[in-house]
């Protein structure tokens, strides 16, 4: 009775696509059917696809330069002929700046978490997996770094490096490693408990064959979606080391040295400079936490349907 | 409820210990010797040993810590390297300014934050529910450093309202009033990005609480259902929204930072931008420290607070 019910509900829900219920689609397919049903997650995507092609292609969407301007026609405003984000404190065209600054930006934000992805995922499993003595220790270890607020412990790496954006993804790397292997090993933790690790054990398999063929895959997704959302973090801390003069050294185009370029010239009423940059960075950061949840909903069996 | 707060406090202290060594490490990270930094690149090795053995850097490392850290206890926190008087007194005025910031903010977090997310849960689904929650998730985007000059920019040039820099008029001081009226837009700039979260967090916590079993049958008993939010369904989920709000303090200080620095605001964050400009690592050291004994102890009182709140969470606690 209660099987039948359940049907019925299940025949009144709208179909997700046409006549694929049979076939039984794989992993992957589920998950992207289910991301692209999230509308907030498809545009976020979209835009940071266009943001993304359009700091590519810098060169061809602009002929000004990003670092070289006129000090005759400086602060000009928004709507100059030619210029349609208008002109910086210096003479240098906004919108060049902007599409310039992406490369150094988007960058900046994302690499650290690319590149320290790997060595958290590795420290978590091996220390969620071995659970126990060295599970402790590590755990009371990233309590003294999650004693730092993030963006301190990021600033006060950066201050020692000295400015540059290789310092500043140093820096933000650093930084990052011990959120990310937090979550790694709670997850690994979690899996370690399940009964196809039990099953893989009795079927004899090694201990590298457990961690990377069985606990890796289901590690992973949990990650990749705290990854993506920490990019729409790092991203704002970035731009805000490079605002505070340890990031990105000038002239360079960048969103936060942008916005703190603008930020000279506030009080003298040219608002519009800081807040296009800072505009920018809030999309670009809004964006991936938008994907970062289309994800998880996504990878999440639960809200899957076939 | 004494084992928790007991535990707890133990806790904190080895936290602390470890904060403390890492600080100490962040002068071991600096590349190249500390002398020749002080020095210059055409110092003789004559200068340079005496400097090296002035500062201890002559001895081991594990020495060098326990020197440190002795310092520390007796609230020494070294000289400062650009103004040549001891750190402590450089930082600690500046401490209690970043504390009336950070407190100012933490008050507008709560006292938004918590009521916004409450009435979103009550609401569930409906257009204040979804606005809220737009905002909230756009919100906890926001770059702290661009909401404090858009802030600036509008109600600081365009309507007048505000002061738009220091924490007292500078040519005429007022006190308590003069204060408050500096006070309003950098709390509210800092405030910002933890308060969408609070108010996320706070909405998803007490519609986890709204679909459990008890909330049903106090429905059924007919209770209205502003008695069973307030009354019932507030107290079960006042915990994790005190766990959340004590995490979201690091948000909080972390913005602080940047908002000292755009307001001229006289306090740690500022006095850190300006350190690390002169490279003065003694007092950037401290900066970073009292940052951080900041959120140990905050983080401390709220455990605390799920402690009394929760009878649960105690006997989890001593388990």
């Amino acid at each position: 009775m209660t099987a039948t019910l359940q049907k019925a509900r299940r025949v009144e829900m709208p179909p997700v696509s046409g006549g694929m219920e049979h076939e039984g689609p794989s992993r992957f397919r589920l998950a992207v059917r289910a991301y692209v049903r999230d509308k907030a997650a498809v545009v976020a995507l979209i835009v940071l696809v266009l943001v993304v092609l359009a700091a590519m292609l810098a060169p061809f969407l602009t002929p000004y330069s990003p670092t070289e301007g006129s000090a005759s026609e400086r602060l000009q405003g928004i709507g100059t002929p030619g210029h349609p984000l208008g002109l910086d404190g210096q003479g240098r065209d906004v919108l060049s700046r902007i599409l310039y600054g992406g490369r150094n930006s988007l960058v900046a934000g994302v690499v650290p978490v690319v590149v320290v992805f790997p060595i958290a995922l590795t420290i978590g499993l091996l220390a969620g997996y071995a659970k126990g003595r060295v599970g402790e220790v590590l755990m009371r270890i990233l309590d003294v770094i999650f004693a730092f607020p993030l963006v301190l412990l990021a600033i006060a790496i950066a201050a020692v490096f000295g400015a540059g954006l290789g310092n500043v993804m140093i820096a933000v790397g650093i930084t990052l490693v011990p959120y990310l292997a937090r979550v790694a090993y709670t997850a690994t933790v979690q899996e370690t408990g399940k009964d196809y690790v039990e099953a893989a054990r009795a079927a004899g398999a090694t201990v590298p064959q457990i961690l990377w063929r069985e606990l890796l895959p289901n590690v992973v997704s949990p990650l990749v979606v705290y990854a993506t959302t920490l990019c729409g973090l790092t991203i704002v801390v970035t731009a805000g080391l490079s605002f505070l003069g340890i990031g990105v050294v000038p002239p360079t185009p960048d969103w936060g040295i942008m916005t703190s370029d603008g930020g000279k010239v506030l009080l003298e009423g040219y608002v519009y400079l800081a807040a296009i940059p800072g505009t920018v960075i809030l999309i670009v950061s809004l964006a991936f936490n938008l994907i970062g949840d289309g994800l998880r909903d996504a990878l999440d069996p639960r809200k899957q349907t076939s | 409820m004494t084992a928790l707060i007991t535990r707890r406090v133990v806790s904190t202290l080895l936290v602390l210990l470890g904060v403390s060594v890492v600080v100490f490490l962040l002068v071991q990270l600096v590349p190249g010797d500390p002398a020749r930094v002080i020095l210059g690149q055409n110092a003789t090795p004559a200068a340079i040993a005496e400097v090296r053995q002035a500062l201890g850097l002559d001895k081991p490392i594990v020495v060098q810590f326990m020197d440190y850290l002795g310092g520390l206890l007796r609230g020494d926190l070294g000289t400062s390297l650009i103004v040549n008087s001891p750190v402590i007194d450089i930082v600690l005025p500046r401490f209690m300014n970043t504390l009336i910031l950070a407190g100012a903010a933490l008050i507008i977090c709560v006292g938004v934050g918590v009521p916004l997310g409450l009435l979103a849960a009550k609401k569930q689904y409906s257009v204040f529910d979804r606005a809220s929650m737009f905002i909230s998730m756009t919100g906890a985007s926001v770059p702290v450093y661009w909401m404090a000059l858009l802030l600036i920019g509008f109600f600081g040039l365009t309507l007048g309202w505000f002061p738009t820099s220091g924490m007292y008029d500078s040519r005429e001081p007022g006190g308590l009033p003069d204060l408050l009226l500096h006070l309003v837009l950098p709390a509210v700039a800092a405030a910002l990005v933890p308060l969408a979260v609070i108010a996320r967090m706070t909405r998803s916590v007490t519609l986890e609480v709204l679909e459990q079993d008890y909330v049903r049958t106090l429905r059924a008993s007919g209770l209205p259902e502003s008695t069973i939010l307030w009354r019932h369904a507030l107290r079960n989920a006042l915990p994790q929204i005190v766990t959340v709000i004590g995490l979201q303090v690091g948000y909080l200080l972390g913005g602080v930072i940047f908002v000292e620095v755009v307001f001229g605001w006289p306090g740690l964050g500022g006095q850190l931008y300006t350190s690390i400009s002169q490279r003065d690592m003694p007092t950037i050291q401290a900066g970073v420290l009292f940052i951080a004994v900041v959120f140990v102890a905050v983080n401390l009182l709220a455990d605390i607070s799920v402690g009394v709140l929760d009878p649960r969470s105690r006997k989890q606690a001593v388990a």
